[in-house]
């Protein structure tokens, strides 16, 4: 793996572009700006960063109920979500989707869904789209540790690996489902174990560490590009907030747990090392900081300014069927 | 024009669109080596090779799932599912998928696929492979549903659907898979959402669909006998439901029995005769009358499952109550 300065910025820079956006939705929701729920990504920036590095924009994602962080890492501009959140006709799903849905087909986000497991099938279906046409593309899915529970699940990953589809099934285990801990839901040791199941490759990563994820993903692609099919990932990361924006996510956690990980923080390892490995300087990154807080503060006015969707029933129904 | 079975007639739309559209492609248990159990697939994979017509595990989530999937990304998949009972399996990616991702995404996705099963209703294999629920999809915007009754409508209805730019659910009944039926040579489609009127009368409006069609058609014979004009008329798909043309004719006959093979208690019929009461209740000469299954699961002994299944006889008698 060669990763040279310019990427070393990059992945600072999403990464810190996905923690202020989701510091600032928590805000506004908190504020009654966004209706509905939220769930914050803050804490797991290192996995869709690490990971979307690896892909083209003509490469897809599939993501999940906790996915602004995944939109954002693969390019979606930060201010058309904001929109969404805010329920807005301009933002990415024109006020339809919310918090929960993005879809975003120039920039190969190509749907998030809010039911748990749902997208494993689906990311299979797009990479046998992919295989069938002869396109060199590959498919992150992105989903959680109880998404392994799950016949679509399952299902999904042994008809990709039946068909040696190009998938990436991206593991983020942050040890919660809501409130049910791994170790009370999963029989095997380690989640990356269920890849032997399906005679597929599992690689388990710190998911702290966005270049541990990149490395991980960047073979993951490459064997998925050469036609052998897809790999388990396995990110062990951690949500510092809640399941939602509503859930002080204490009671079935300890502070010390909670403690523990923020030590282990992925946006201030990588400024840590940079500075430290002098490939970056203290301004670079102050600068970088600037830019990412204008474009969040611009996403805000962008969304705030944005009218509602109009309030038709005529329009809505014609929404129903292509 | 030449006869043709119901199963021919969906084996030659596929086979016709395969050629038409090389993004079209099938997937579905037992469809390839084994022609599907029904043998509506059969000669296919030989045809068009193991890329195109897809045997799957049993696994009907992941069989809609890819579909979508596919469908969302340039190709016009049609998947299999062994038996109507099993799309429950498969729910979550029908129900919370298919149907919801054009208009979540805001309409930037669309999900071209048909979902192709049938139902053994009739044929003596009990509560589990004789499920017929197709209200269901009724309440399920976003999907199309399509309930053809002979040879030519299924053939014709399914071209539209594997072209249509939205999810099919395409419900072939299993005791008509050997019924025969004119069906042109040459290329035709049915258009979706529109009925079509299978006999004219002028007393009383038959809707029926599916497999109660050609019993609907021998009960108007019988009546017309007795001089009772019986109208049939077949919706072909129940959504979009031709409500226009149920309207106009109970409008001119004044009466109206619904025939459905699905429970009686919120089938289809609770929500034909709901929209006739709406839309046209000041032309009612009579009280709407429906012949539905029985509000039980489906019995297996064939004496019991003669019971809950509508005839001839119950279709005649609905009528005579109110003409």
């Amino acid at each position: 793996m060669t990763v040279d300065k310019s990427m070393f910025l990059q992945l600072y820079r999403k990464m810190f572009e996905i923690r202020r956006f989701e510091e600032m939705a928590v805000t506004l929701y908190q504020q009654g700006q966004i209706p509905g729920v939220l769930h914050p990504y803050i804490g797991e920036e290192a996995v869709a960063v690490g990971v979307c590095q690896t892909l083209q924009k003509t490469d897809y994602i599939v993501s999940n109920h906790r996915g602004h962080g995944h939109s954002i890492a693969k390019g979606v501009p930060p201010k058309f979500i904001m929109a969404e959140l805010l329920a807005k006709e301009t933002g990415i799903c024109k006020g339809i989707g919310g918090s929960m849905h993005s879809t975003d087909t120039e920039n190969g986000v190509l749907f998030s869904t809010a039911i748990v497991g749902g997208g494993v099938p689906i990311a299979t279906g797009v990479a046998l789209s992919l295989q069938y046409q002869g396109k060199s593309g590959v498919v992150a899915c992105f989903f959680g540790d109880g998404a392994t529970n799950t016949g679509s699940f399952h299902e999904g990953v042994n008809l990709a690996a039946l068909w040696q589809l190009p998938v990436l099934f991206v593991c983020e285990n942050n040890m919660y489902a809501i409130s049910t801990r791994v170790d009370r839901s999963v029989a095997a040791k380690r989640i990356v174990d269920r890849a032997n199941a399906y005679g597929i490759p599992g690689i388990s990563v710190d998911g702290m560490d966005v270049l541990a994820v990149y490395d991980a993903a960047s073979q993951a692609v490459e064997r998925a590009r050469k036609g052998s099919g897809p790999t388990l990932i396995e990110c062990r990361t951690y949500r510092y907030k809640g399941h939602g924006a509503y859930d002080p996510g204490l009671g079935y956690r300890t502070k010390e747990e909670i403690q523990e990980w923020m030590s282990r923080d992925p946006i201030e390892n990588l400024r840590r090392k940079l500075l430290q490995e002098r490939l970056a300087t203290e301004n670079e990154l102050k600068g970088i900081e600037i830019e990412v807080e204008k474009l969040i503060q611009d996403a805000v006015d962008f969304a705030q300014h944005s009218p509602p969707p109009a309030a038709s029933k005529e329009l809505l129904m014609k929404m129903v069927y292509a | 024009m030449r006869d043709i079975s119901y199963a021919e007639a969906i084996n030659e739309a596929l086979k016709e669109e395969m050629e038409r559209d090389e993004k079209v492609i099938l997937l579905g248990e037992d469809i390839g080596i084994f022609g599907g159990v029904f043998k509506v697939t059969r000669g296919l994979l030989e045809r068009f090779g193991p890329k195109r017509v897809r045997d799957t595990p049993i696994s009907e989530g992941a069989i809609i799932g890819a579909a979508i999937g596919a469908a969302t990304t340039g190709l016009r998949p049609v998947a299999e599912i062994m038996y109507m009972d099993f799309l429950n399996v498969a729910g979550d990616q029908l129900v919370n998928h298919a149907p919801k991702i054009h208009f979540m995404s805001g309409g930037k996705l669309n999900v071209p696929m048909v979902i192709r099963t049938q139902f053994s209703l009739g044929r003596s294999i009990a509560g589990q492979h004789s499920q017929f629920f197709p209200a269901f999809f009724m309440n399920l915007p976003g999907m199309y549903v399509a309930v053809p009754s002979t040879p030519y409508d299924a053939k014709g209805l399914l071209k539209t659907a594997i072209r249509s730019n939205n999810p099919t659910l395409f419900l072939e009944s299993a005791v008509l898979y050997s019924a025969k039926g004119q069906v042109p040579e040459e290329e035709y489609v049915v258009p979706l959402g529109k009925a079509d009127i299978k006999k004219k009368g002028d007393d009383v409006t038959v809707f029926a669909f599916s497999n109660l069609v050609s019993k609907a058609l021998v009960a108007a014979d019988e009546l017309e006998k007795v001089g009772i004009g019986a109208e049939v008329i077949d919706p072909r798909t129940l959504a979009p439901l031709d409500r226009t043309t149920i309207l106009e004719s109970v409008k001119r006959t004044g009466r109206l029995v619904v025939v459905e093979p699905d429970c009686k208690t919120s089938g289809i019929g609770a929500e034909v005769i709901t929209m006739v009461l709406e839309e046209a209740f000041d032309y009612l000469d009579a009280p709407p009358v429906r012949v539905a299954a029985l509000d039980t699961p489906c019995p297996f002994a064939p004496v019991l499952e003669g019971l809950y299944i509508p005839n001839e006889e119950s279709i005649i008698q609905a009528v005579r109550k109110i003409v």
